[in-house]
Formats: structure tokens, C-alpha cells, sequence
């Protein structure tokens, strides 16, 4: 072990610790259990809740665990009479004023304070004083709160200031006026606002749309991916009796630590809306009616058959899952038709290129300069905003050349506001100061110097795209000037599409053939028939005749979990498929990893999983290759198909299209952008899910 | 064959004993009861048929906490809850399966506002398939019929406790 290893004693066992660690993270690393309140491993050292406080070998008063450092020859005793004495008689004024209302108490089964008072707590209470009761904060409509039950840990505080990077919650008052609140009256905005219902650890913050609904004992633990962006956030789904009921995180420390976004959080709600389609329908006129599978897909195959070679258009989610997109894109092969795209919000389209982060997603922290281009970024991933910020105040220079201004709540070394036109222009620049240019010459100022110096100074540099930069209507030059600014400063590309399997999408062959029809060919020209693979055609898209694009064709299949008015209107057959949570599948996260889950609810209805939709479909239809019977198979497939395919680079350069100096690009609001957020009641109902829906701008 | 024995066999001593049983008890007062006109005495603490209460001002006492249908041994217990409209824990389901049931009390042990109780009641029948499904609402309509015996029982009971 290195110089800075000391040697200490934890209960009679030797233990070696890094010099300066403190105690309660040896402790934590040996699986020695020291009990604590306030100490949270991803959160600051705050040290006032005083549980964890162990006896330390001439040490006159016991210390806390959590703010002490381990000195060489340290002989710690976590057990002893004294340890122990002084936890319970921390625990005891704990207790004071927690009010004994487990039975209706959310966080009952899962408390940590109940868990504690187990092994602490004495039996009988020696206060007969009244207990005292604190006015409830409304903190919006993600998080309920019952703050007589606070006992001050102030983590939720310490992840605003730290993790969140905005202190929306903060005490006030002292002794026992002490209180967590918002110091005015306001609701907790942050898209990471729901991480405190976990970081809480009795029952004083919890979540809303939960409350109530059931106990921790009666739900089963599935493990989940996030199917709302590319990061690959892991989940829990807890599920009672086939329903899911809530969703917590899967603490991954390479992927998303302990945290996840609010729309991970709250987005299950979507999953049992009411236009949830229980059964298969048939246009029958203007009315539908339900009928059995058999009926359903004979039908299916019976109208795709009748439409000519290429004639047909399929459109998938880019959150659908490896599985589904492959056997969709050997369906559309397998009729003749290479018209298959998830890009729905791309406008243009330059050769396909498999999304990459370029990194692994943990070596973000460790970033030392940034660029982003076109990207909403708290907005799009905001676990990665939440590690880029993570970067930024151990001072990596990040900038951003974005259409609009979003707030970013670390330091930011350079951001331009530049309408789709300028940013070409001011990549332009850029590459050409890479290049050497000299200030003044080619439009080259000393900012955009400042910019090159720092991405070609440091040694731990990236360039990213985000999902404004692919729906700017030059992307591929965009991309282009991108990748050649990249090469120029030896900084990582990464390409952060929308979806949370655009990635895999790519790779399972979602993308058009060469000749075929795009999204945006598809949407905006009428085919003979359209294959809808989880997609609302005009909420999905920027298009603005999307729907009436698809209403034109003859024959429309729309796979989907919800009967929208929107599909409604345009298809012909609807038939129910699974949401991420009743489905086996895959997602291939931006950074390329593969993660697998199985169906952890039971379907909706008559719902079935997509893949085996599409499977009898494809056997409906008399093609090969559609003999699977478990996902597993398809996935073998898939990554064989994957593993088998040529890597491939972003294309350098390739010259700058001209676009209209006025276009625009559009950022769809934080809960819009897929159809299980848009059903989601709670995060529709915070401040960013009341900004005008996605339709009203794109008709605009 | 003993002599003992012979004896036995051929004296019939054991059917006179029997005879003399039979005549003794003949002038004994009777422990038979003409049910149902005549009842056995039961215990405060007998369980019988389960029942929800309420408090004096009519709320239910139930805060769904599920303590009771986590501590049924025999799954017998399905309850869901919800926000209630004034803003409390409620039950919008509290099912209880009378042919799972054991009768343990275990329920009424776990329950710490003193909600669900079993009561005397043990002369129940159903007439359809269903009817063993205790709902809420045929759970409460005991406890208010009955919630003057319940409580009667649970006073008398109480300082044992």
C-alpha cells in the first residue's frame, strides 16, 4: 500500500485506510455497521445529527464517525458501552419530537429512523412533554411533505447546494424553532428535485403521486433502465400485484450513482393513464371496435401485403427497446421496404451515424474542458448536466454554443447565443482557429481562441452534440465542423441523441437504407401505408403536417400502449403493446452499454410485448428469421448483427449547407418529449410540465 | 386365557359397568344445550366474524397502515389505500377472505387504532359464491351494528391487556 495508507483498529480488527478517510467510510468498506442519520456517502460531511458517534481510543468524548479522520494507530470502537451509550442517548433526543405515527407514515418499512429506534430506541419514553408540530411546506406536486417528522439531518438541503446545484430547500430557526423549508413559498423545480424522497431518511419528504398507495413490504423489486434518455439511468420498479407502483434508483456508481431524474421517477404514472389501449382495434368508419389478436394481426399482415414494394413507411420510437427495433427493421427488409427511421425530430438528415458519448459516462466528472453544441442539457439528460457539473466546479471550462439561453447553475466558461446560422458560422470560426488562424483574421476573436486554447490545452477534453444540434436543419455540417474541430483539439466526440435507445436503434437497423425514405421524407409525404412502432406521430416530431402526412396513407399500424386521439384519428388497426415496464428488452446507452431487463408489471389489458407482436407478425407474413420464442434470442441476434458491424466515424467537414438565416430550431419542454411523460399527471403539473405542450409550438 | 380375563369375558363385568355409568349420569343436570334456543357462554375474547369500527363521532378508525394484512398468516387480508378526499390514509379496498381465514386474531393484535376486531358473531352462513369475501363496507355495517357488544367486550377485556 502507498505512503498515505494508516493502520487502525475498528473493534479489535486491524484495518488499513487511506490517511485522512473518514472513520465511517472504513468502517462502511469493512462492513462494519456504524448507524448514522445525516452522513450520506454522494453528500457532504455535515456532522449534525451526531448518530454515528463511536468511542476512539484516547479520544475524552465519543466522535462522530462520519467527520473524523483516521489516524495511524487509531483504535476505534464502534460497540463498546460508551459507543453504544452515546447512540442511544442521541437516539433518545432523536425521539424528543418525532411523532409516533409509523402507522400512517410512508416511509414505514423503510425508514431509517425506525429501522435505528429498533436497536436504540429505548421502550418507554421518559418526556411527557408535548411534542412539537411544524407547519407541512407545499413543495409542488413531485414531493409531500410532513416536516413534524424532520429530525434536521439537512441532507435534502446539502443535495440542493451540492448535487442539484440550486438551494432550494434551506433551514431556518434554531434549537427547537429549527425547520427545512423554502424560506419563501415556493415548489422545488429541480429536474433532480425527487432525489430527496430517498435522501430523506425518515418519513418528512416523500413522494406525492405515491402517497399512501402502498407499503414497502408488499412490492416486489424489478430491476429497470430509463427509457426516457441515452444515459441508461438503472431503475427499480417496485411492483404490488402485477402493477407497478412506484420507481426508485438502481445504484450504479458508472452510470448514475444513487440519483435519478424526476421523470424516471414520476414518468410510471404514464404507464396506467387512462387512454391506456386495453384491447386490438379496428377502424370500423369513424368508429373502432375491438377485436381479438388473431383477428387484429391477419388484418395487419393482410394490408401490408396489399401495399407495393416500398410503399410502406415504419416509424419506431428511438425509446423502443433492441429487440423490438430489430425484428421491425427485418419486417420492413423483409416486405421490401428500407423506409424505417426512430430520428423522428431530425430535420436533417446526413449519413447515420451510431449516437456515442466517446467516454465512459464516469469519466465525465473528470472532464477539464467542454464544449456543448446545441443541447438543453439538463433538460435532455439531466443526470449527465448533473456529472458536467460535477466537472465544472472542480473547474473544467465548459461552454455552450446553444440557439437559446438555459440556465445552468455551475460556472460556465463561454456560452454563445447563436441562431442555427450562427452556430454554423461560429464553428466555422472555431475550426478555423484550431487551424492557427490569428485574432482578426477569419472572423477569429479572442474568445473563440480562449475556447480552442482550452479544449487543446487540457488533456481530458470533449465536443458534444445534443439534441438541439440534430434537429438544427444543417446537422450534418453542424456535425461535420464538429467532428473536424474535434480532431483538430483531440477532444472526444459525442453525439447525444434523444431516446433512450437511439444507440440501438442505429445498431439494429432502425435507420433507412440508402435510396429510402427518412423520418422527415415520411412525415411530410403521405405513403401507402405507415408502420407506428410506439409513436404519436405529430406529438413525437417537429413536423408540422406530420399527422396529416400519416392520415393520408391508406392502411397506418400503429403499435402503441395508448389509444391517443392523435392515432385515433389516423390509424387503421391500433394494437396494444407493453410500456418499458411489461417488457423484455434491451437498451444500448450512449456510451454503448447494453443493458437488459425483464418485464417487471403485467401488461395493461390485452397488451402484449412488442417484440412478440412483431414476431407472429413477421410469421403473418411468411418471412424468415422470425422463429424466436424468448427476447433473449432476438438480443443474440442483434448483438451478433452489432458485433459484426464495421465501427464507425463521425464524418469530418463535408462543406456547409446554406439554411435560411431566420430557421429555427425548437426545444421540446422537459415533459413532453416521449408519451409516457406526456401522461404522467404529477410532472405535468410541475413548473416544467405546464409550458406549452410540444404541438402548439410545432404548428406555430 | 388368564382366569382374570374369563371372568370378564363371560361375567360381562365391563357391560355392567357401562350400565352403572349410564344410570349415574341419568340423575346428572345435563351439559347438552337445546341450540339455538340455548347458547354456551362464550369468552370477551371469543373470535368469530371480523368487524371495522368507528369512532364515537362515526370515522372509521381503519388508517390502512396493512399491519394487520402483513401479520395474516393466511393471506386472508387484501387491502389498497389511498388520499382520502380530507387529505388521510384510507382504505379504498379492505378485503377479508373468510375462507383463508384462521380466526387467529393475529389482526386484531397488529392493529394499532383498534379497527378491525373479531367479534362473538360465529353464527354466519353464505348462501353464494362470494359472500366469503368480507368487503369493507359489509365490515363496517357489523361493526356498526354490533359496536355496542364490541366495545362492551373490549372494556371488560381491556385490563388484562
Amino acid at each position: 500500500m502507498s505512503e498515505d495508507a494508516v493502520n487502525i483498529t475498528v473493534d479489535g480488527v486491524p484495518m488499513k485506510a487511506r490517511k485522512g478517510e473518514m472513520i465511517i467510510r472504513v468502517t462502511d468498506a469493512n462492513d462494519v455497521y456504524v448507524p448514522r442519520f445525516c452522513y450520506h456517502e454522494k453528500l457532504p460531511v455535515a456532522a449534525n445529527c451526531r448518530m454515528c458517534l463511536v468511542e476512539v481510543e484516547k479520544a475524552p468524548k465519543p466522535l462522530p464517525a462520519c467527520a473524523t479522520p483516521v489516524m495511524e494507530g487509531m483504535v476505534i470502537r464502534t460497540k463498546s458501552a460508551k459507543a453504544i451509550a452515546a447512540q442511544r442517548s442521541v437516539m433518545e433526543f432523536l425521539l424528543i419530537n418525532h411523532p409516533l405515527d409509523c402507522p400512517i407514515c410512508d416511509q414505514g418499512g423503510e425508514c431509517e429512523l425506525q429501522d435505528l429506534a429498533v436497536g436504540y430506541g429505548r421502550d418507554i419514553s421518559r418526556y411527557h412533554e408535548r411534542k412539537r408540530v411544524v407547519k407541512d411546506k407545499n413543495l409542488g406536486p413531485l414531493v409531500s411533505t410532513d416536516m413534524t417528522r424532520c429530525i434536521h439531518c439537512t441532507r435534502c438541503v446539502r443535495f440542493g447546494q451540492d448535487v442539484a446545484g440550486i438551494p432550494e430547500l434551506g433551514t431556518t430557526g434554531r434549537g427547537e424553532h429549527n425547520e427545512i423549508g423554502t424560506y419563501i413559498e415556493a415548489s422545488v423545480n429541480h429536474e433532480l428535485s425527487g432525489n430527496i424522497i430517498d435522501l430523506c431518511p425518515v418519513g418528512a419528504l416523500n413522494s406525492k403521486p405515491f402517497r399512501y398507495r402502498a407499503r414497502s413490504w408488499e412490492m416486489t423489486q424489478q430491476p429497470l433502465v430509463s427509457p426516457h434518455d441515452g444515459l441508461g439511468t438503472n431503475l427499480y420498479g417496485h411492483v404490488r400485484r402485477g402493477r407497478l407502483m412506484r420507481v426508485v434508483p438502481r445504484r450504479n456508481d458508472a452510470i448514475n450513482e444513487t440519483w435519478i431524474s424526476d421523470r424516471d421517477r414520476f414518468s410510471y404514472e404514464g404507464v396506467y393513464s387512462a387512454d391506456r389501449l386495453q384491447a386490438p382495434m379496428l377502424r370500423d368508419g369513424d368508429s373502432w371496435k375491438s377485436v381479438d389478436w388473431q383477428t387484429a394481426l391477419e388484418a395487419v399482415a393482410q394490408g401490408l401485403q396489399q401495399a407495393p414494394k416500398g410503399g410502406t413507411g415504419f416509424l419506431a420510437s428511438a425509446s423502443s427497446t433492441v429487440e423490438e427495433l430489430t425484428l421491425l427493421s427485418r419486417l420492413a427488409r423483409g416486405i421490401g421496404s428500407g423506409n424505417i427511421d426512430h430520428r423522428l425530430r431530425q430535420t436533417d438528415f446526413p449519413a447515420a451515424v451510431t449516437p456515442s458519448l466517446g467516454m465512459a459516462v464516469a469519466d465525465v466528472d473528470a472532464l477539464q474542458a467542454l464544449l456543448v453544441i446545441g443541447a438543453n442539457l439538463r433538460h435532455e439528460i439531466p443526470l449527465l448536466a448533473s456529472r458536467v457539473r460535477k466537472a465544472a466546479v472542480r473547474g473544467a471550462k465548459v461552454s455552450f454554443l446553444n440557439p437559446e439561453r438555459f440556465e445552468y447553475l455551475f460556472p460556465v466558461a463561454q456560452y454563445w447565443v447563436a441562431s442555427p446560422a450562427q452556430q454554423l458560422a461560429a464553428l466555422q470560426v472555431l475550426v478555423a482557429a484550431a487551424r492557427g488562424a490569428a485574432v482578426g483574421s477569419e472572423g477569429v476573436t479572442a474568445e473563440h481562441l480562449q475556447l480552442v486554447d482550452s479544449l487543446k490545452s487540457n488533456e481530458r477534453k470533449a465536443i458534444w452534440l445534443g439534441a438541439l444540434a440534430q434537429r438544427h436543419p444543417a446537422f450534418g455540417s453542424l456535425r461535420g465542423l464538429a467532428a473536424e474541430l474535434a480532431a483538430l483539439t483531440g477532444a472526444t466526440l459525442g453525439v447525444l441523441a434523444e431516446g433512450a435507445n437511439a444507440a440501438g436503434a442505429h445498431l439494429a437497423g432502425a435507420v433507412p437504407d440508402a435510396g429510402a425514405l427518412n423520418a422527415g421524407q415520411m412525415l411530410t409525404t403521405s405513403l401507402h401505408s405507415y408502420v407506428l412502432l410506439g409513436v404519436e406521430p405529430q406529438a413525437d416530431s417537429l413536423v408540422a403536417s406530420a399527422a396529416a402526412a400519416v392520415a393520408g396513407a391508406r392502411f397506418v399500424v400503429a403499435l402503441t400502449p395508448y389509444a391517443s386521439d392523435e392515432l385515433k384519428a389516423v390509424a387503421t388497426i391500433m394494437l396494444p403493446i407493453g410500456s418499458f415496464a411489461e417488457t423484455s428488452g434491451t437498451y444500448v446507452s450512449l456510451e454503448g452499454r447494453w443493458q437488459s431487463f425483464a418485464g417487471a408489471a403485467q401488461p395493461v389489458g390485452e397488451s402484449r410485448p412488442a417484440w412478440k407482436v412483431l414476431r407472429v407478425l413477421g410469421n403473418l407474413l411468411g418471412l424468415q428469421g422470425f422463429a424466436q420464442s424468448a427476447s433473449e434470442e432476438v438480443l443474440a441476434e442483434a448483438r451478433a448483427l452489432a458485433d459484426g458491424a464495421a465501427p464507425q466515424a463521425v464524418p469530418q467537414g463535408g462543406g456547409v449547407a446554406a439554411i435560411a438565416a431566420d430557421a429555427v430550431v425548437t426545444d421540446v419542454p422537459l415533459y413532453q418529449i416521449d408519451a409516457l411523460v406526456r401522461r404522467a399527471p404529477a410532472l405535468q403539473a410541475t413548473r416544467d410540465g405546464m409550458q406549452a405542450p410540444q404541438g402548439a409550438q410545432g404548428a406555430a | 386365557m388368564s382366569r382374570a380375563s374369563f371372568f370378564k369375558t363371560f361375567l360381562l363385568t365391563e357391560l355392567l359397568q357401562g350400565m352403572a355409568l349410564t344410570f349415574r349420569t341419568l340423575f346428572r343436570p345435563k351439559v347438552t344445550l337445546n341450540y339455538p334456543e340455548e347458547k354456551a357462554p362464550q369468552s370477551v375474547r371469543f373470535r368469530g366474524l371480523h368487524a371495522l369500527r368507528r369512532y364515537p363521532n362515526g370515522e372509521e378508525r381503519c388508517i390502512a397502515c396493512k399491519l394487520c394484512e402483513a401479520t395474516c398468516p393466511a393471506l386472508a387480508i387484501t387491502i389498497e389505500s389511498d388520499v382520502a378526499d380530507d387529505g388521510t390514509r384510507r382504505t379504498t379496498r379492505y378485503d377479508i377472505d373468510l375462507f383463508k381465514c384462521i380466526y387467529c386474531g393475529f389482526c386484531e393484535e397488529a392493529c394499532p387504532v383498534d379497527a378491525i376486531v373479531e367479534t362473538r358473531i360465529h353464527e354466519y352462513h353464505m348462501e353464494h359464491r362470494g359472500e366469503n369475501i368480507m368487503t369493507k363496507d359489509k365490515l363496517l355495517a357489523v361493526g356498526d351494528r354490533y359496536e355496542a357488544m364490541i366495545n362492551a367486550d373490549k372494556s371488560a377485556d381491556a385490563r388484562y391487556r
